[in-house]
């Protein structure tokens, strides 16, 4: 009689021990996977208004420049490709966040182009709009500079929270997946320096 | 077993010791890996040593100091020799996160980083606003204030003088932005809060009053052959309440007392999402 009272005791410590452990670990992973989420919405935002800025800026443009219809062509189309490309927050894997990144900076390589184009009109480069507007894009390119190191850094945490063990058997257990990173641009894809 | 036992422990404190001394060989790798330096708790931090005279830092402290303890926003001026290869930008983001300019959640900080002039290298500001912030001082504006107010000033070698009107403008914008809840429950919020105290001391003073008149009440039946409570009822008519009622008015002007001296408040937890501008000279 004795005997099963303790085993049934035993078995019932086990089972909370169990449960509280993957209880705990479980709460604290839908938290922190929510907080990647969170963290890439921001960088959503960031894209966006960057997004925002160009219409604005082509507009100004164009008043200074109208023989630079090629480029400012280039960017409206960057801008609307960059615009549709957007991911599923609860599907941060690799192949989504490079396409993300690849429709980026294309726009970030068009505004570059017009950047280029625009030392060639000194009107334009003394108008106060458009050096505010510049200015705004100086900014947002270093948000999201920032929001790109946010997101990587939260990404990192989670990363290295499912991996150990033993969450990474719960992790898998309940579908939790490994976040992607933002990599560095390859090559030549550099936002667009603003020099004064 | 015993011995067994405490081998195993033995063996396990010897485990432990290495585990710490790992651990803490990776904690140094890591703070020297990310170079900024530690704030030294005031709102201007001159590393340099020789940028600012010793009455301008304290006049900006000061100055700072009273618009932080008003308005909860914080101002840090840092002054560094190198930003250790990062550009003024990613330097100011990553100075101004590190320390938590501002307070939590409502990231109201902003930080002037300057890197002075010398042989090898332009002077270079940056004006970096916390998330909360961004509305009230655009990048926009934080560009003009560099150019206009902040350059030609130190273009001349008046660092006091370009830092003071910046911080003036930024101080103008962002007056109305953040109130500072502190402040306010410091203050004029001093009587709800001094509520919860005052009750304990009158509890205290009506306690030892009370304990000290039974005393008294006890020799009063005993000598007079009188019930206690009656002799209570006695005593407590004709006292005066003048003496506790002294001790307690006295007790509550010790409150009073609290002033907001101490540090400079500014390093509450702020972050930093890539507003502000720069330039160089």
């Amino acid at each position: 009689m004795k005997k099963k009272w303790i085993t049934i005791i035993v078995i019932a410590v086990i089972a909370l021990f169990f449960y509280s452990s993957i209880k705990g670990n479980y709460n604290k992973m839908v938290a922190m996977d929510e907080g990647v989420k969170s963290q890439w919405a921001q960088v959503e935002n960031v894209y966006q208004r960057r997004a925002d800025l160009i219409p604005n800026l082509v507009n100004t443009v164009k008043g200074y420049a109208e023989h630079e219809q090629e480029t400012l062509t280039g960017v409206i189309e960057a801008r609307a490709k960059a615009t549709s490309t957007t991911i599923d927050p609860s599907n941060l894997n690799t192949e989504s966040i490079q396409a993300f990144q690849q429709a980026q900076s294309g726009l970030s390589s068009a505004l570059s182009r017009l950047m280029v184009v625009v030392e060639r009109y000194p009107n334009l480069k003394a108008n106060q709009n458009f050096l505010e507007l510049q200015t705004q894009l100086e900014g947002t390119e270093n948000r999201i500079t920032v929001e790109r190191q946010k997101f990587n850094s939260s990404a990192q945490t989670f990363n290295t929270f499912i991996k150990q063990f033993p969450k990474n058997i719960y992790a898998n257990t309940f579908g939790f997946e490994e976040k992607a990173y933002f990599k560095a641009q390859e090559n030549a894809q550099e936002a667009p320096k603003v020099e004064f | 077993m015993r011995s067994h036992l405490m081998i195993n422990n033995r063996v396990m404190r010897k485990k432990i010791k290495y585990i710490l001394l790992i651990l803490i060989s990776f904690i140094s790798i890591q703070t020297i890996a990310q170079n900024y330096p530690e704030h030294t708790g005031n709102s201007v931090n001159d590393f340099t040593g020789n940028f600012l005279r010793n009455n301008e830092i304290n006049a900006l402290e000061s100055k700072l100091r009273k618009f932080e303890t008003e308005t909860s926003s914080a101002i840090v001026i840092a002054i560094v020799e190198s930003f250790d290869g990062y550009d003024k930008a990613s330097y100011a983001f990553g100075l101004g996160e590190k320390w938590g300019i501002g307070k939590e959640g409502k990231n109201n900080g902003i930080i002037i980083l300057v890197k002075p002039k010398n042989q090898n290298s332009k002077g270079e500001v940056f004006i970096a606003t916390g998330y909360g912030l961004e509305g009230a001082v655009p990048d926009a504006i934080t560009k003009r204030l560099v150019e206009n107010e902040i350059i030609p000033y130190f273009k001349q070698g008046m660092h006091y003088k370009g830092l003071d009107e910046a911080t003036n403008r930024i101080m103008e914008l962002t007056r109305g932005e953040y109130t500072a809840d502190e402040y306010r429950q410091a203050t004029s919020g001093s009587a709800a809060g001094t509520g919860i105290p005052v009750i304990i001391i009158f509890l205290i003073v009506i306690i030892f009053s009370f304990i000290g008149r039974a005393r008294r009440a006890r020799h009063y039946a005993v000598g007079h052959n009188i019930p206690f409570w009656i002799a209570m009822g006695m005593l407590s008519s004709n006292r005066s309440h003048g003496g506790s009622f002294g001790n307690f008015s006295s007790g509550g002007g010790s409150f009073g007392g609290f002033s907001g001296g101490g540090g400079f408040g500014g390093f509450g937890g702020g972050s930093f999402g890539g507003g502000g501008a720069g330039g160089s000279w």
